[in-house]
This record gives C-alpha cells, sequence and structure tokens, in this order.
C-alpha cells in the first residue's frame, strides 16, 4: 500500500489530510499526519486575544477531532527529511517511509534574529504573545506605540495595518486616544502592502490620525533608550514597540538542506512540488512560492496538492495547478473591513470599506472549524 | 543571488529584494526578476533610499531583471 505522510496539522496539512482520505479508497493509501503538539490553532483570531476579550482557548482544537477517522495522527517532531532514502526521522527515533510527502510546517518566528527585539518587542502572532501584549495594553496610559515588522517576508502581510487600526479603536473605546501617539512604519514603499488597496488604508490612517513612515525595514532595537533602528538610517523613538517577530522556514527543512537562505522550502508555484523533489510537495508559509503567507493561500493551495496525489498514486497525470489565488478579510475596527481576492494574473480590486466585510471576517471565524479543516470549501 | 518574483505582484519582488539584500553579503550582486510594472518605480527608489546601488535594469520578454549591488 502506498504512504502518505503530511509533515505539519495546521490548515494546509489538515485539508489535504482530508480531502486524500476522502478521494482515495483505504486500500489505496494510508495516511499519516505528523504534528508536534496534537493542537489546531486558528492564527487569525490572535488580533482579538489581543485587542479585545477573546479567548485563548477558543482559537485552539484537539488535531485529532479534525481529522477524518481513516488519517493516522502522529505526535511528534521530523527531525529529518531524507529526500534520497524517501523517509522522514523523527525526534524519539520513529522513521516513516512515504511515496508522496506533503511539507506543511508553517513559517518559524526567530525572535534571536533580530538584536534587541526579545528585550522589548510586543507582537500578536502566537497566543502567548497575544495575551501579553493584552496586559501591555491594558496597563498602557499614554504615550508612543510603534507598530512595525522585524523583516519580509512574514505570515499575513496585512496584519500590521489592522494592528495600527485595532490600536486606534482600542484606545478610543477607553477614551484616552488623544494621550496615544501611533506610528506605523512601513518596510515598503507604501503603509499597506498590495496597491490597489493601499488609498483605502491610507484613508483610513489619515482620518484616524495614525501617522506612518515609509522604506523602513528594522535593523535593530535598542531596549534602554527605546529606540528602533532600520536598515535605511533611521532611528525612531517609542515608548511601547508591537513588531512582527522575525520568521524563517521550517528547521527540519533548513536542517535537512532542503531551504533556501531564508529556510523556505523552493517550490513550483504552480504545481506545488518542490523543484528538488517530485514526489515532496509543500504549500503555505514553509514555501518560497510568491504569493502572501496566509492560511487562505495554503487552503486553495491543499487542494491541488491532494489532486495531484491522487493522480500520481493512480499513475495518471497530475494536472491541478496552484492559480496563485488568496483572500482575506481585514477588521480596521469601528465595526469595518475590507475584503481582498487576487491571483497570479489578478491584482485585487480596491474594496470599499464597509460593515459587509466585517461581518464577513467575524463569519469566517465563526464557521472555521465547520467548514475549513474538512476540506469542505 | 537570483530572486525570481515574475508573477508576483508589486511589493512581492520588492519583498524579495530586501529579504535577499539581508541575506547577502556587503559588495554581492543580486538579480531581481519581476514581471510587475509597480517594481519599475518602487524597487530603484528602494536601493537608493537604503544606499545601495542599481547597475542595470534589463528588460526581458514580459519581465525586467533589477541588478543590485549591496553596498553596506
Amino acid at each position: 500500500m502506498k504512504k502518505v505522510v503530511i509533515l505539519g496539522g495546521g490548515v494546509g496539512g489538515t485539508i489535504v489530510a482530508n480531502l486524500l482520505a476522502k478521494k482515495l479508497r483505504p486500500e489505496e493509501a494510508e495516511i499519516t499526519v505528523v504534528d508536534k503538539t496534537g493542537k489546531h490553532v486558528y492564527q487569525p483570531g490572535f488580533v482579538y486575544v489581543a485587542f479585545e476579550h477573546k479567548k485563548p482557548e477558543k482559537l485552539v482544537r484537539d488535531e485529532r477531532r479534525l481529522l477524518r477517522k481513516r488519517v493516522k495522527l502522529v505526535l511528534g517532531e521530523a527531525v529529518k527529511i531524507d529526500a534520497e532514502g524517501k523517509q522522514v526521522h523523527l525526534a524519539d527515533g520513529t522513521v516513516l517511509d512515504y511515496d508522496r510527502l506533503v511539507v506543511a510546517l508553517g513559517a518559524r518566528l526567530t525572535p534571536d534574529e533580530l538584536p534587541g527585539y526579545k528585550e522589548a518587542a510586543h507582537h500578536f502572532y502566537s497566543l502567548e504573545g497575544s495575551m501579553e501584549l493584552r496586559k501591555s495594553l491594558e496597563a498602557f496610559q499614554g504615550g508612543k506605540i510603534v507598530v512595525t515588522v522585524a523583516s519580509v517576508p512574514y505570515k499575513c502581510p496585512p496584519a500590521p495595518s489592522e494592528a495600527a487600526c485595532q490600536l486606534d479603536y482600542y484606545f478610543t473605546k477607553r477614551g484616552i486616544r488623544d494621550k496615544v501617539d501611533i506610528h506605523f512604519l512601513s518596510p515598503l514603499s507604501r503603509v499597506f502592502p498590495l496597491e490597489p488597496v493601499n488609498p483605502v488604508v491610507e484613508q483610513v490612517f489619515a482620518k484616524h490620525h495614525i501617522r506612518s513612515t515609509i522604506f523602513f525595514n528594522a535593523e535593530s532595537v535598542d531596549p534602554e533608550k527605546r529606540i528602533v533602528n532600520s536598515i535605511e538610517g533611521e532611528s525612531i523613538p517609542y515608548d511601547l514597540l508591537i513588531m512582527v517577530p522575525p520568521h524563517r522556514g521550517a528547521k527540519v527543512v533548513e536542517e535537512s538542506g532542503l531551504g533556501d537562505r531564508g529556510g523556505w522550502l523552493p517550490t513550483d508555484k504552480f504545481t506545488l512540488r518542490t523543484k528538488a523533489h517530485a514526489d515532496i510537495f509543500a504549500l503555505g508559509d514553509c514555501t518560497d512560492v510568491p504569493v502572501s503567507k496566509s492560511g487562505a493561500a495554503a487552503h486553495f493551495q491543499a487542494k491541488v496538492i491532494a489532486e495531484s496525489i491522487v493522480a500520481d498514486l493512480r499513475g495518471e497525470p497530475a494536472t491541478a495547478r496552484y492559480d496563485g489565488h488568496v483572500m482575506c478579510y481585514c477588521d480596521a475596527g469601528y465595526h469595518k473591513g475590507i475584503s481582498m481576492s487576487f491571483d497570479y494574473e489578478h491584482p485585487p480590486v480596491p474594496p470599499p470599506l464597509g460593515l459587509k466585510d466585517w461581518m464577513g471576517k467575524r463569519f469566517l471565524n465563526r464557521v472555521y472549524w465547520m467548514l475549513v479543516p474538512a476540506g469542505r470549501v | 543571488m537570483i530572486l525570481d518574483a515574475r508573477g508576483s505582484f508589486c511589493p512581492g519582488p520588492l519583498m524579495e529584494l530586501i529579504r535577499g539584500i539581508k541575506q547577502a553579503k556587503v559588495g554581492e550582486e543580486l538579480e531581481v526578476w519581476s514581471s510587475d510594472q509597480g517594481s519599475k518605480k518602487d524597487i530603484p527608489f528602494w536601493i537608493q533610499k537604503a544606499g545601495h546601488q542599481l547597475l542595470g535594469v534589463v528588460e526581458e520578454q514580459g519581465y525586467a531583471r533589477f541588478i543590485v549591488k549591496k553596498l553596506k
């Protein structure tokens, strides 16, 4: 019997596993998911842990309960991918053979990569980080808050500007917005990564007095002087620093010699097969595919990979292709939101800011567990 | 180092270049390939601001190659 091993029980890995379990007969393949914690975390909810009162436990479910019964779940950490021997080695010594491997391990937060980061910065890119940020915000009575990113690429490109809007809304609700100076530092040539959407975000920033500086790529943070320095040569002071942590690709990819200099796994952007090994697929944040690192991208890529693996195992030509589709919702505060949808050929259409997309985001947060991991949408 | 960001919309190519510059050594030359028109404005603007050198822009069929030297 053929063996499919999937590394990572996040959104992408879970959908691939469930779709394969649906499409392949039990005698055709054994499907195994390897996950370090066995917990599935809904990362888009982190922002609501930090800026609202979302309970962290609402964002976590047991991976076992999200997987179809016939998918085997192995709790463990992959420490080596032997691409020539077609084996994955786990930290506890287990060795798994595969006919097709799917790497769906996501991005790794690497706070040590930016000098001063760990001592100085807050973030909302983990549950723990989001809870700590909430405490710091509750204690904040006034001063300057800098919102920025430690490096590119990072997960969810709109998240920093969404955080700036959430900060404005948060302090307005607390009645001390006039005591808080919000300064947004963008690594790029505009405040919002996607050009067609940028004017909308600039208007929101102007309306809510959120200051911005462009082309600011952080080089170091000085926790004592409370200053963040850029590779472009600027230094900006802060009282509270909210900074998306540095990211790298998955550790096992790097340590197996499969990653590029940032640890990202070189992957064909259409077929989603890794460039060096056609029997290894990769999706989502751990790849070098030139689209936003987001759950939505992993979601759409998972379907292509599941179809391709079914074709491969049945000896049929694999024709499924990923078209670069990504879509996302942003919550701008004040019950207003925007959504964006784009692919390799079609840039996003400038969206109106309004209640509809704010509700869309809230709705998705609720229905995610029922619809997405199972591959129903 | 070649950074192929064709098919990626702005600012994908610029992000690839910033990532590449951070990983490169001083004096190293990088090439970023972009099929996005916005890159023609963004990339030279950032190179100037960050104090690196744009050695050239080569127009190819459907994309442009930006050749950059890391200076500091």
